[in-house]
């Protein structure tokens, strides 16, 4: 398993809950290369942020309960450390970066503080080093004038500079894997447009593997190499980003996909009506015996609701959880 | 007869005062909105975007006189709003309604659907209650709901449909015109074009206008007929929504066009270079306010700030290029 930089393997996350108990990850498996871009896409509470939370050993217990057969970082299950040996992984060799930067900075520490604070954690410099090396930082996330701004604090400076600070920070310990939670959901296209660009120079400079979490399919298309669509707590598909793009296969991804206004040149009169997903997404505390999406599902048919679909192979490095790989000619061809 | 817009805005004016009190003067004011005027057809969508802070929200606000503004004139079929006197003033109202960006925080979780929905109804007229009863169940079916929900309080649905309980609550008074604050920026996107087709379909069977404000450009050139982009307080470019994508002239709107991440990873852009924040609308730029971020900016551009000018039939711009005309040709 060359070059196999995080393996994830059967991850189920549960929370307790007086409804009862909430599966928000059930049986998730991935795994990320040295280096690639992984866009980990889905819509709210399909699970993809506790999924990322639960890498770092981040999943607050109780109330959830972490289950797996393994988070392998280099080989190393992360899931058997102890919390100081998981706390050197932290920020030195995997880092994070959040959607907020107002509630994921310290409003009472000034930004060098904290962008330093990694530095002295895990490297032992001296402070004056770590401030030396925290101000380059700054500069390279492109923050003007950034030696003076060392002694702001985060409430000066705006929503795309705070990000840019948060990304020094990530940064900082120059880190083999950078895990960012809709690092740019907050900001305004333009300032979105800075950072993302920000992201893919740092990226190619550290030669750092991201994993991208988003639902914002355009973000995905332009950063990611490889894609995972997750639903309702589950990976429903998994392929290289121009076949999802491409050839979609299951019908999640493709109702996704076609439920996106795009901007597209249009030619006289009303564009075409979006397509629509019916319904909504199943309560996590539902047992559902088989495929989740089946509700929703306009292609749907007896097997879907009996047996829960596996993760099946599709095609080159294609998978999908559908059973109308072995049924194709269950597809509906006018929807 | 369809010569008068449904609404006429004219140099439409809102400064907010910072600090100050009782005694004291203010320490500045903030220039929210400055100098707008456009109009909306009778039965049109017309779209403003922009990013934060460029004044979309207040301009919402002012319309529906949520908000006084500091000058300027608006008429609604017609009429002026400074003349009206109270009892006007309300009828007006009912012609115009809201539609919230939060499913979550608009609804009163304490008011069951019923309530909410004929809300505006018991405020401006003498209806008995089983008539607004009876009127709310046939509006909750025309957004999508059943008439079951009516004695369902909002935490007992989920986003998709509270904002459809929110655009039920402003058809309830049968409006002229909807100002839509970012109604579907909230949402998952299977869920945001479920109201997006929902909009389209009732604004046809109510004969609605919509000023529909948003950040997002992919959404508002889908549902939108004419598009004005806003930035820092002013409209750069106003165009029908073909030439607008087709060949936008403000160099803001070039950039805002680039910047938005394209679903097709065959087609990998560069995002158009435009460095910088937006600056403060406390202390803007000189002449016009985007030349510091502006890479065709020269001499004229510091100095005067452009005035909105007709390019062509109805395409618009404020921008000192090409003596006044903007960029011209398309994007990428």
């Amino acid at each position: 398993m060359m070059g196999k930089l995080l393996e994830i393997d059967n991850l189920s996350v549960q929370f307790h809950s007086p409804e009862g108990v909430a599966r928000a990850v059930d049986g998730v498996s991935f795994d990320l290369t040295r280096g690639e871009t992984l866009g980990l896409v889905g819509e709210s509470g399909c699970g993809k942020t506790v999924t990322s939370l639960s890498i770092l050993g981040l999943v607050p217990s109780p109330p959830g309960q972490v289950i797996s057969d393994g988070i392998l970082f280099e080989g190393r299950n992360l899931l058997d450390l102890n919390p100081e040996a998981l706390r050197q992984v932290r920020g030195q060799e995997i880092s994070m970066i959040f959607q907020e930067p107002m509630t994921s900075l310290n409003p009472v520490l000034p930004i060098g503080r904290q962008v330093a604070e990694p530095l002295l954690a895990h490297k032992g410099l001296s402070k004056s080093e770590a401030y030396e090396e925290a101000a380059a930082w700054l500069e390279r996330a492109k923050i003007p004038a950034a030696r003076e701004r060392l002694n702001n604090y985060p409430h000066q400076l705006s929503g795309g500079m705070r990000q840019r600070v948060m990304i020094a920070m990530a940064m900082v310990c120059r880190p083999k894997l950078l895990i960012a939670d809709e690092p740019t959901t907050a900001l305004d296209v333009t300032i979105q447009a800075q950072i993302l660009s920000l992201m893919v120079g740092l990226k190619e400079e550290l030669g750092m593997a991201l994993l991208l979490i988003t639902h914002d399919l355009g973000v995905v298309a332009q950063m990611a190499s490889r894609v995972v669509v997750m639903y309702a707590g589950e990976v429903v598909e998994e392929a290289g980003v121009m076949d999802v793009f491409d050839r979609p296969f299951h019908p999640y991804t493709q109702g996704l996909l076609k439920s996106m206004p795009r901007l597209v040149t249009r030619v006289r009169g009303r564009a075409h009506r979006l397509n629509e997903i019916m319904g909504t997404v199943p309560a996590l505390t539902e047992m559902i015996q088989g495929c989740k999406f089946a509700d929703r599902c306009p292609h749907v048919f007896q097997l879907c609701r009996k047996a829960h679909p596996g993760l099946f192979a599709i095609g080159d490095g294609q998978r999908a959880r559908c059973w109308l790989r072995d049924y194709p000619q269950r597809r509906k061809v006018d929807v | 007869m369809s010569e008068i817009p449904l609404l006429a805005v004219h140099d439409l004016v809102k400064h907010f005062p910072l600090g100050g009190g009782l005694l004291s003067r203010p320490r500045a004011w903030v220039r929210a909105v400055d100098g707008v005027s456009f109009d909306v057809k009778r039965g049109e969508s017309f779209g403003l975007v922009g990013e934060s802070g460029c004044g979309k929200t207040t301009l919402g606000r002012l319309i529906l006189r949520l908000i006084d503004p500091s000058g300027g004139r608006i008429e609604f079929d017609g009429r002026d709003f400074s003349r009206l006197n109270r009892a006007e003033m309300r009828s007006l109202r009912q012609r115009m309604q809201i539609i919230f960006q939060d499913p979550y925080s608009s609804l009163d979780p304490r008011m069951k659907v019923y309530a909410t929905v004929t809300e505006p109804l018991r405020a401006n007229q003498r209806i008995s209650k089983a008539k607004r009863r009876e009127a709310a169940a046939e509006l909750l079916e025309r957004v999508g709901l059943q008439a079951v929900d009516l004695d369902k309080y909002p935490h007992e649905f989920s986003g998709g449909q509270r904002q459809r309980i929110g655009i039920a609550r402003a058809l309830c008074v049968r409006p002229d015109l909807i100002v839509a604050d970012e109604p579907v920026s909230a949402l998952d996107v299977s869920i945001q074009a479920q109201v997006i087709n929902l909009m389209e379909h009732l604004r046809e069977d109510f004969e609605l206008s919509y000023i529909f404000i948003s950040h997002d450009l992919s959404v508002v050139e889908h549902i939108c007929d004419r598009i004005a982009v806003m930035y820092l307080g002013a409209i750069f470019e106003l165009a029908p929504t073909e030439s607008f994508s087709v060949a936008p002239r403000h160099p803001y709107t070039r950039a805002l066009l680039m910047a938005v991440p394209q679903p097709d990873p065959h087609r990998r852009v560069k995002p158009l270079s435009m460095e910088g924040d937006v600056p403060n609308p406390i202390d803007p730029p000189s002449g016009c306010t985007f030349h510091p971020r502006c890479q065709h900016a020269f001499d004229r551009c510091r100095a005067q700030r452009p005035p909105l000018v007709q390019v062509t039939s109805n395409h618009y711009v404020a921008c000192c290029l090409n003596e006044g005309r903007g960029v011209e040709g398309g994007i990428e």
